[in-house]
């Protein structure tokens, strides 16, 4: 069965052609007929394939040679091993569903068969991404998450802010893919090859030399490995190349949950823990890595804190647990980060499509400040997000709480207990925020336009089914596969794939550590319903009270002017200054010339009607009496004198044929 | 291994798609595209027989990445001619610019 690892994505890519090519024209509403089973047929390979790597078994097959260019050698392959199954199980399942949910979401959209097209097409490249078994082939998946992100966040093309977003990520996104390929450029030079197998054996053998001090004092595996995580940045949407996630919300909300919450955004993760005995290799870069996790968990969490745009509220907090994922890769739990990578898939993607049903229930409005007192007449859907809210917030015993507390407890163990006081931190808020959007969402009065509340309806079969999908998981998920701590199911079946952890150090403090970030999550929550259920008028108060740091957060701390204002507006200083050399040192040479030219022509130009101008008439007369027929072959149109120029060709080519 | 001949037919069906585009296609940025399938044809023939000749060196190859560094320079120019076409136009499509015609 193994072998037939390809059948994973090549089922999605069948269905992007199907739907490409007769969507539009032939298969119309019924696009999901073709979409949803393959993206079904791909999750049932992928749970096949997945009971023989639990068994044991791991491949690493080479299809066929895709790039050979003298020594340098790229195949097309795959490789099953642990940490890929991990990813293709999430990426298949959580995708499945989503495609079920997308049925009821985006019925009536006349866009309906390009949806589905793209969305198969994000799947292919995703499942590419995480089984590839080299870095070439992994980037081109990881440019084809990226370009599909950018056709879906801009897939209402209409709207400008949707196409403006789609620019900015792709934008932003590109930023880190340069230093992603730069990173390969010398992974390449270094080792010879870029086939995961082949590197990660040759880490021992070259180990004096990639530690050595080379380039500015530091050694090549940190240059590598810092070029890569610029990458991860960008993608992942770390600080400081986040900004393009929270604009990504401009597109359908299936897309928000399934690209810029469960999957496509934790690339970056699955580089990084794919990349880990490199990673282990350069304690700088991963210092680095874990610093900029943290900060990037706790500055994510304050912003979510009073944005009132309820997707908004869901990307950053979804930036905000990003960062904890790497501040546990940072710290060497590789394991621990993949486990909040999948626990998170699961919470994240339900509260999107929780957020999603809310959103298609008020016919499109995202403001939390028009919503409340909606869980009487959307009941499923408020409960599921409440488990969804609950297991972010990192409640016992829901998903969130298992993940989140190892990589904690990994961050203290380690000794980085300035880090770890950051995650706590950003724990603390994390509880606060997802508190109060439950309650803004689902109690108190409803605050928006009383007559068409009074005909709201709950999510229809297609978006129930996949939001009960996914709230089981994130009950059952965490401490199934969490259970005990450090020791679960993930981290023995993630070992062989990864570098070792460094050992923990107290296990007696493990308890305690579990206890206090318990306290603060309940601290959170209690806050949370403090302020937004009791009393509703004190936020209000307080954000009077401390305007000028409230309107701070509100903007986002600045960070979109201050971007604007040295790249964007740079590069239009920029390409403005090129804009008057132009006009006038390019355009002055020329009117220069024309200057002389004319002076020089006046001169001449008695001489040239006198003299020439009589010879030339009388053959003018000749030659217009000849052209007048043959004027109308000047048509004008490009593509006739192309013809001709083809026909010309085709001519004395067979002429030269035949003689 | 795939034999020469397939890609060579590939190569010569998509320079075929790109020139029958470019000829009857009325709309500048079709047109463009169309271009470059032919130039992409020409990509696809490099490689195969850069690949397939014996002794062959990375000439092939190495023309291929400055066909593609060309035809991006290429889109870029071409884009930007269509942009200005548009804003004195309020159309692209060709039959309908005719300043140079009789």
């Amino acid at each position: 069965m193994m072998e037939y690892i390809w059948l994973v994505p090549a089922f999605p890519l069948v269905g992007v052609v199907i739907n490409g090519l007769f969507g539009r024209s032939y298969l119309r509403e019924r696009a999901h007929l073709v979409a949803v089973p393959a993206a079904g047929l791909s999750f049932l390979v992928a749970l096949l394939i997945a009971l023989e790597v639990v068994a044991g078994r791991t491949l690493d097959l080479h299809l066929y040679p895709w790039i050979v260019a003298g020594h340098f050698q790229v195949p097309i392959g795959f490789l099953v091993d642990p940490l890929a199954t991990v990813m293709m199980l999430t990426v298949t399942f959580v995708g499945l569903l989503i495609h079920i949910y997308s049925i009821g979401y985006m019925h009536g959209d006349p866009g309906y068969p390009r949806f589905f097209a793209y969305l198969n097409l994000f799947m292919f490249s995703m499942l590419i991404l995480v089984l590839a078994n080299n870095y070439l082939f992994m980037f081109l998946g990881w440019e084809g998450v990226g370009l599909c992100s950018y056709l879906l966040i801009g897939f209402w093309y209409e709207k400008k802010a949707a196409t403006d977003a789609g620019n900015k990520a792709f934008l932003v996104n590109r930023v880190g893919d340069a230093g992603f390929l730069l990173g390969l450029f010398l992974l390449w030079t270094t080792c010879g090859t870029l086939e995961y197998g082949a590197i990660f054996a040759q880490t021992a053998t070259l180990q004096a030399s990639l530690t050595a001090p080379a380039v500015g004092g530091v050694s090549l595996v940190t240059w590598i490995t810092l070029l890569l995580f610029i990458g991860a940045m960008g993608k992942s949407a770390q600080l400081p190349l986040y900004v393009w996630l929270p604009d990504a919300m401009e597109g359908p909300t299936p897309v928000s949950a399934l690209i810029h919450a469960a999957t496509m955004v934790t690339a970056g993760v699955y580089m990084v823990a794919r990349s880990s005995p490199l990673y282990s290799l350069a304690p700088p870069t991963l210092e680095l890595v874990a610093t900029i996790g943290a900060l990037t968990a706790l500055f994510a969490a304050t912003i979510a804190c009073v944005q009132t745009d309820i997707k908004r509220v869901i990307a950053y907090s979804t930036i905000s647990q990003l960062g904890y994922m790497f501040l546990g890769a940072g710290v060497g739990a590789y394991a621990s980060g993949i486990f909040h990578l999948a626990t998170h898939a699961f919470f994240k993607a339900l509260l999107f499509l929780g957020a999603g049903a809310v959103i298609h229930a008020l016919h499109g409005e995202q403001d939390l400040q028009r919503m409340g007192g909606l869980r009487r007449p959307l009941k499923l859907t408020a409960y599921t997000f409440l488990i969804g809210a609950a297991a972010n917030a990192g409640v016992f015993p829901l998903a969130g709480f298992w993940s989140k507390d190892e990589i904690l407890f990994a961050a203290f163990t380690t000794g980085h207990y300035g880090l770890w006081a950051l995650g706590l931190a950003g724990a603390f808020l994390t509880a606060f925020y997802m508190t109060r959007l439950y309650c803004l969402t689902f109690e108190g009065p409803f605050r928006g336009d009383p007559a068409p509340a009074r005909h709201l309806h709950d999510a229809p079969p297609s978006m129930a089914l996949p939001l009960l999908g996914l709230a089981l998981g994130s009950v059952v998920v965490g401490g199934l596969l969490g259970y005990p701590p450090e020791h679960g199911l993930v981290h023995q079946f993630l070992a062989p794939s990864l570098a070792a952890a460094p050992e923990a150090a107290g296990h007696a403090s493990a308890w305690l550590l579990a206890g206090l970030s318990l306290g603060v999550a309940g601290a959170g929550i209690g806050a949370g319903t403090l302020l937004y259920l009791r009393w509703r008028d004190v936020p209000e108060l307080l954000a009077a009270r401390f305007q000028r740091a409230y309107r701070l957060l509100w903007h986002q701390y600045y960070v979109d002017e201050l971007y604007d204002a040295i790249f964007v507006d740079g590069f239009l200083r920029f390409c403005r200054l090129f804009w008057k050399v132009d006009e006038n040192v390019v355009d002055g040479a020329v009117n220069g010339t024309a200057d002389v030219t004319m002076r020089v022509s006046n001169g001449s130009d008695w001489n040239d009607i006198k003299i020439v101008d009589g010879a030339v008439n009388r053959i003018a007369d000749i030659i217009q009496g000849c052209s007048a027929t043959w004027r109308y072959v000047q048509t004008g149109l490009v593509q006739n004198y192309l013809m001709a120029m083809v026909l010309g060709i085709f001519l004395i080519v067979s002429l030269y044929m035949v003689l | 291994m795939i034999p020469l001949s397939y890609y060579l037919t590939l190569g010569a069906l998509l320079f075929g798609v790109g020139m029958f585009g470019a000829l009857t296609r009325r709309n500048a940025i079709a047109i463009l595209m169309a271009v470059e399938l032919m130039l992409n044809a020409v990509n696809v023939n490099f490689i195969a027989l850069s690949r397939y000749l014996p002794n062959s060196t990375l000439d092939g190859q190495v023309f291929a990445i400055f066909v593609i560094t060309v035809a991006a320079a290429e889109a870029a120019v071409g884009l930007a001619i269509v942009l200005g076409l548009y804003r004195n136009f309020k159309t692209v499509n060709v039959d309908e610019i005719n300043l140079m015609k009789w």
